[in-house]
Formats: C-alpha cells, sequence, structure tokens
C-alpha cells in the first residue's frame, strides 16, 4: 500500500482524525510557547546546526576519539554496518551473559533494526520500559511517532490492551490507574532484566560517554539493576564536547513536547565495578546518506519529533501511514535513502508548506530535501507511468505558446460542456470527491486583456 | 519601468477576473502593465511532481517572454518562488539571474517596489486572509509561528488599512490549505480534509469573504465551500483592493451610490 492510500484509511474516521490532530497541535503549541521563551531560540538552532555540520564534516575523526575514550573508561565498543550485524553482535552480547529476559528502554535505532522480533525468534523475552513503547508492543505495533510511540492510541484504546495484558478491569480508562499498572507490571521487568539496552541521544567524543534523555527514568532504572548495559547508537549521534551538550539539550526538549529540559538527563560514562558497558555503533545506511550532498544533513536529526507535531498531513494521516521507523517529513526524506522504489510515495506526502523545517531545531531544510528526492525519484523511474508521461507532455505543451492556449481553450470550454455527472464523477476526477470543479468563465484573461487593452 | 504581467495558467483560463483585477490595480497605482501573449506556466507543476529536467523548456520559455521587461508580476506567491528558488537548474545567463531577481508577487511588488503600504478605500466586511506557504514562509511575506507569536505580514497591513475591512482572527493562523499542487489529487483524503479544516477556522471565527495572495490555494478552498454550501464568498486579495479602490476614486457627489453600486457587487 502507497502513503495516499494508508492516510486514506486514516482519515476516514473523521472523528480520529481531528482528535489526532488537535492531539499533536496541542504539543506543538506547548513547543512554540517554549520556543518563544527564549530569546535566543533562533540562535540557538544554528549553533546546533553549526556544531552538527562541523561534526559530520569530521565524523571520522570524531568517531575514532569517541571509540578511544569509551575504551580508556572500560567500556566495550562495537561497529555494526547494518543492521543485522548489530543485531548479531546484541545478541551474542546477551548470550555470553547467560540472560534470557532483558528490558529496553526507548531507542529508535533498535526499532529501525527490527531487534525486538530478532531477539524473540533467538528465544530471548524483551520487555520495552518506556511507557509508550510497550503499550504499542503489547499491541504489537510498530510506533507511530518518535517521542510519543502510542499518541495514535486512545486513553480507551489502552484500557482495553491493558485489560487483555495486564488485567486492569474492563472499561478502565483512567489514565492514572492505567499508568499505575503499567508502573507495576514493568517493576517486576526491571527486577528480573539480566541486560539492559538503552539508546543514545548524544555521544560525547571528548569524553566517551553516551547521554539518554527520558521522562520515565526508565533507562536509568534498567541500566542500574542489571549486570550488563547495551548502549545501541547511530553514528550520526556524535558531538564533540561535553559544553557542546547544553545547547542540544535546550532545544531537545522544548522542541520536542515544550518541556524546558527532560526528566532525566543520564549521562553513561563508565561500567560500574564488576559490571559490564557495551556500546554498539551503527551506520546502517548513514555512510551513504553522508555522501548525498543535498540529504546529508538529514544526519543532524536529534529525534525531537516537532517536524511531525507540526505537519499537517502527518496529524490528519498518522504514523503508520509511512510505514517507516521514522515516520513524518524527517521519516520522508530519510526513508528513499534505505530503499527508494518502497518509499517513493513519502517525498510526495507533503504539501512543501516548509513548517518542517521552520521548527527543525537543527535546521534541516526538510521540504527542500522533498523535493530534491522528488527530482531522483522520478529520475529513478519510480513514478506511477501516467504521471510520468503526464508531466512530459505537460512540459512539451507549455513550452509552445499557440499549443497551450489551445489546450487552455478546450479545458475550459470542455469545462463548459461536460455536463456536471461527468466532470465530477468521482471516479475519474478525485478532485471532485470533496470539492467543486471552478466554474468555467466564457472568456480567459488573455481573451479579454486582447480586446480591452490592446484594442 | 516596464513591467510584464505573468497571469499563471490557471488564472488565465478559470480565474480571469483576478488577472483583471490585477491589471486594474496596476493601473491606479500608476503603472501600465504589458501582458505578452506567447507566456504559459512558470513550469511548477512538472517540478514538483519530480520533473523538473522536463520542465527545462518551459523554464527557458518564461525567460525569453520577461527577459526584456525591468519587472515581472504575478498574482501568484507560489510561482514567483518557483521562479525564484527553483530556475537555479538552467545555466544562470544573465538574462536567468535578471528575470529571478525581477519576479514578484503583485504584494511584494507593491509594497517593496512602489514602496505603498497603506490604501485609502472602503470594503466593509470580515475577511479572512489565507497566504499561500510559498508566499508565507518561502518569500516571507508574514511572519510565521513558528517563529514568534506576533501575527504581521504586508498583505495583512494593505488590508488593515482599507475602511470597514476587519481581518479575522484564526484559530491556527498559518496552517497550510493542503492545495499543494499535484498533491490535492494524488493525496485527495488529506488533501480535502486540510481544507476543511481551514475552511472552517475561517468559518468558526467571523470570516465573510476568504482571501489570499495565490488562487491555487484559494480554488481549492472555494472547491470546498461551493460543495459544503457554506456562507463565505472567496476572492483573491486583488480582487479586494481593486473594489475597494474603485469606490474611493468617485467624485464625492455621486460618491453615495457608487459605493453602494460596488457594495452590491461585492455581495452578490
Amino acid at each position: 500500500m502507497s502513503h495516499p492510500q494508508r492516510a486514506a484509511a486514516f482519515t476516514s474516521d473523521a472523528e480520529r482524525t481531528t482528535w489526532h490532530d488537535e492531539t499533536l497541535w496541542f504539543v506543538r503549541q506547548k513547543r512554540d510557547k517554549a520556543a518563544y521563551g527564549v530569546p535566543e531560540f533562533q540562535q540557538l538552532r544554528q549553533l546546533a546546526s553549526d556544531i552538527k555540520e562541523h561534526t559530520l564534516s569530521r565524523l571520522d575523526e570524531y568517531l575514532e576519539q569517541f571509540e578511544r575514550n569509551a575504551r580508556a573508561n572500560g567500556v566495550q565498543v562495537h561497529w555494526a554496518a547494518d543492521a543485522d550485524e548489530h543485531n548479531r553482535i546484541v545478541l551474542s552480547i546477551i548470550k555470553a551473559a547467560g540472560a534470557s529476559s532483558i528490558v529496553k528502554s526507548k531507542s529508535m535505532l533498535t526499532e529501525e533494526c527490527h531487534l525486538n522480533p530478532y531477539l524473540q525468534q533467538h528465544g530471548i523475552a524483551v520487555v520495552d520500559t518506556d511507557l509508550g513503547e510497550r503499550i504499542v508492543q503489547l499491541r504489537e505495533e510498530a510506533p507511530s511517532h518518535l517521542v510519543l510511540p502510542a499518541i495514535h492510541l486512545k486513553k480507551e484504546d489502552v484500557g482495553e490492551t491493558f485489560h487483555q495484558h495486564l488485567g486492569t478491569p474492563k472499561g478502565e480508562k483512567d489514565p492514572q490507574n492505567l499508568t499505575e499498572a503499567a508502573r507495576l507490571h514493568l517493576r517486576e521487568k526491571f527486577l528480573i532484566g539480566q541486560v539492559a539496552i538503552s539508546g543514545v541521544n548524544f555521544a560525547v567524543a571528548e569524553t566517551g560517554a553516551v547521554v539518554v534523555c527520558t521522562n520515565e527514568g526508565n533507562a536509568d532504572l534498567g541500566v542500574n539493576l542489571a549486570q550488563v548495559h547495551i548502549a545501541c547508537m547511530g553514528m550520526e549521534k556524535l558531538i564533540p564536547r561535553t559544553a557542546d551538550l547544553g545547547v542540544f539539550t535546550r532545544l531537545l526538549a522544548r522542541s520536542a513536547t515544550g518541556q524546558p529540559v527532560t526528566t532525566y538527563t543520564s549521562h553513561f560514562s563508565q561500567p560500574a565495578p564488576g559490571r559490564q558497558m557495551h556500546i554498539v555503533i551503527v551506520d546502517n545506511g548513514r555512510t551513504r546518506q553522508l555522501g548525498r550532498p543535498d540529504f546529508r544533513n538529514s544526519l543532524k536529526c536529534i529525534r525531537c519529533g516537532a517536524c511531525m507535531n507540526t505537519c499537517p498531513v502527518y496529524r490528519r494521516s498518522g504514523g503508520h501511514s509511512y510505514n517507516f521507523t521514522v515516520p513524518g517529513p524527517i521519516g520522508a526524506i530519510l526513508s528513499p535513502n534505505i530503499d527508494l522504489h518502497k518509499h517513493s510515495t513519502l517525498p510526495f506526502a507533503s504539501t512543501l508548506c516548509g513548517s518542517c523545517t521552520d521548527v527543525c531545531p537543527v535546521k534541516i531544510d526538510i521540504h527542500n530535501q522533498l523535493y530534491k528526492w522528488r527530482q531522483l525519484i522520478a529520475q529513478s523511474n519510480a513514478l506511477p507511468l501516467g504521471k510520468k508521461l503526464g508531466m512530459k507532455l505537460l512540459s512539451w505543451g507549455l513550452a509552445r505558446p499557440g499549443l497551450y492556449r489551445l489546450g487552455g481553450k478546450v479545458a475550459r470550454e470542455g469545462l463548459r460542456l461536460l455536463p456536471r455527472g461527468l466532470s465530477h464523477a468521482a471516479a475519474l476526477n478525485p478532485w471532485a470527491k470533496a470539492r467543486e470543479l471552478p466554474e468555467p468563465p466564457a472568456q480567459s484573461f488573455r481573451e479579454w486583456y486582447q480586446q480591452t487593452v490592446t484594442q | 519601468m516596464k513591467v510584464g504581467l505573468f497571469i499563471p495558467c490557471y488564472v488565465d483560463q478559470f480565474f480571469p477576473q483576478v488577472g483583471i483585477a490585477t491589471y486594474q490595480l496596476l493601473e491606479k497605482l500608476g503603472v501600465r502593465a504589458d501582458f505578452p501573449g506567447q507566456q504559459t506556466c512558470c513550469g511548477q507543476p512538472m517540478a514538483n511532481t519530480g520533473c523538473e529536467r522536463d520542465a527545462v523548456p518551459v523554464y527557458q520559455h518564461f525567460v525569453r517572454t520577461f527577459q526584456d521587461y525591468d519587472y515581472v508580476v504575478a498574482p501568484s506567491g507560489s510561482c514567483v518562488h518557483h521562479v525564484r528558488k527553483h530556475y537555479d537548474i538552467v545555466e544562470q545567463s544573465g538574462a536567468v539571474q535578471h528575470v529571478r531577481t525581477a519576479t514578484y508577487d503583485l504584494f511584494d511588488f507593491i509594497t517593496q517596489v512602489l514602496g505603498v503600504t497603506e490604501l485609502t478605500g472602503r470594503f466593509p466586511h470580515q475577511v479572512g486572509l489565507h497566504l499561500s506557504c510559498h508566499g508565507q514562509r518561502g518569500l516571507h511575506q508574514a511572519n510565521e509561528s513558528e517563529m514568534t507569536p506576533v501575527r504581521d505580514g504586508q498583505l495583512s497591513r494593505l488590508l488593515r488599512s482599507i475602511d470597514g475591512l476587519e481581518l479575522t482572527e484564526l484559530t491556527r493562523n498559518d496552517e497550510c490549505c493542503g492545495f499543494g499542487g499535484t498533491f490535492c489529487v494524488t493525496e485527495e483524503a488529506v488533501s480535502a480534509r486540510m481544507g476543511h479544516d481551514r475552511v472552517h477556522d475561517h468559518l468558526r471565527n467571523g470570516t465573510q469573504v476568504l482571501t489570499g495572495g495565490d488562487m491555487s490555494c484559494l480554488m481549492h478552498l472555494q472547491g470546498l465551500v461551493r460543495r459544503q454550501q457554506l456562507p463565505m464568498r472567496v476572492l483573491h486579495a486583488a480582487e479586494i483592493l481593486n473594489e475597494a479602490l474603485q469606490t474611493t476614486v468617485v467624485p464625492a457627489a455621486i460618491g453615495a451610490e457608487q459605493v453602494v453600486a460596488a457594495e452590491q457587487q461585492v455581495t452578490d
């Protein structure tokens, strides 16, 4: 299925679409308030963008520096070229620890690598400890948002899921009670988790430490109770110095949820005595993206989700309509790098309104990149044939004024003559499903001009 | 000052009154614009669909058509934005560079080139302004809600200067209407839903006349307004300003009659 098909399915429930749109618009407004409240917010965005540009420009050096410092801290560093290698490395660490049950805090990278199904196939029980992630995990769904994985669900949906899986009373939909049930359920899991996996928000090259930002403290609980901590990170997570971190922590939470800072900003630099800490650094297409001049700066992304909250298409089509780990505008510029043909409708799931670019805390020119991906998709023969030929024909005609004048007149007169049942047939003309066509006037502007002005 | 009028292809064929209003408004502001008849389209529909390479002959035709004018003026921020921003894939000859910088949206031309930031006229209606995203975020015609809570822009100032005209305060000031070029048919469901939400924001907040600087957004919104039979009229801002100025240039002695006649025209 393409994005338009999945989006149409989502919008067919008008009431739910309204709710989804308004919920995320509320988050966008919280972001606005937080951004307006910092007078230097635009300078901060520029600074963050510059730091990331700089880091990407010498990523090889910073990666090696990071690895050296992490190893010196007693951390075991692993390199994974792709998702498969990442999953194999993680499994081998778990097996070496003799563990059969692990806890995992939020990590979009492990979603990207489809780690959960891989581990389960190999007999490892995985529990996601972020509340939203746990909800979608119980429902066997993918997260629909970077920061708010279960944002597509209402409290009634969560109540039903918890009734089925955690034994809460049927019909229970009070958020306080549901959260309490999840908390009790997760505490048990924390206690039996032998290995804890976490994501990484920032990796500091000069210290070899990783920084994890959460609101629930679940990463800390998991890591501090388990014998082994595995931190999984995409290779673009680097920043050069600890001094740079404040720029990003100020932007991340404000852009994501409108909070001044996440509740927990946890620094992990070395294993506790007698324990192990591993960092898995993953490429999985990032080097390829780094080699594309038009798209390399998409790697600046700090996964705040602001572009989703502001995107008028995302808010009305839902995260699952993108069918990619990272949905929304940023997903639409990351996904073609992974599989251009499979995700060929995503760069078109946008009006190019540019709001995503304007909220992006690291100034990724998302809407420009959407436009550029469209060009590459057309050049790679990934456009529907009718569209491709239609555009060729249109270009040919529009470079010929005589033909254009004739074509325009035929279109206008044709619309005047066609019976409404035909011109507005929804099966032939998607425009007319919800909209009237313009009423064709008797005279074009050029005809008026010739008669009135040039006479 | 030699000014070439660019009337976008769909405006030429389906909304001639917008072209006429643009021409007459410029005339009232002392500019006699010329309409070169060989003009066609800026090429945006093909480029936004991913086929900008196919559109190169159209770009070249546009440049040939307008290269001898000091300014090219169009009642469409979106087309202007396309010429300015995306004509970067053809060789940057002197003519191309000139046309790219000399092409102006009508209201930017009025405020920035002519230096007219206030108009004297009358239009006693509640007007809701919908700026196109290409105008808003591409050409920076107004403040952006992503950056500042202060709502302000060139066109809203022009409109506010008109006597009797009240601008609607929207709940979501600058959200996209969902037209998006071919998006409006390829993503029909989302496009229609976005337009629906935009129109109803205006309706809830009292808009009687919905306006903007881009007929493409307005064509889409008008399509929804007419289908849902909503009590709202859709006019390009050039039509409003042209209409408003008409009511004030008449001599005082016969003014009252003419104003009534003009108002009737507007409310018909």
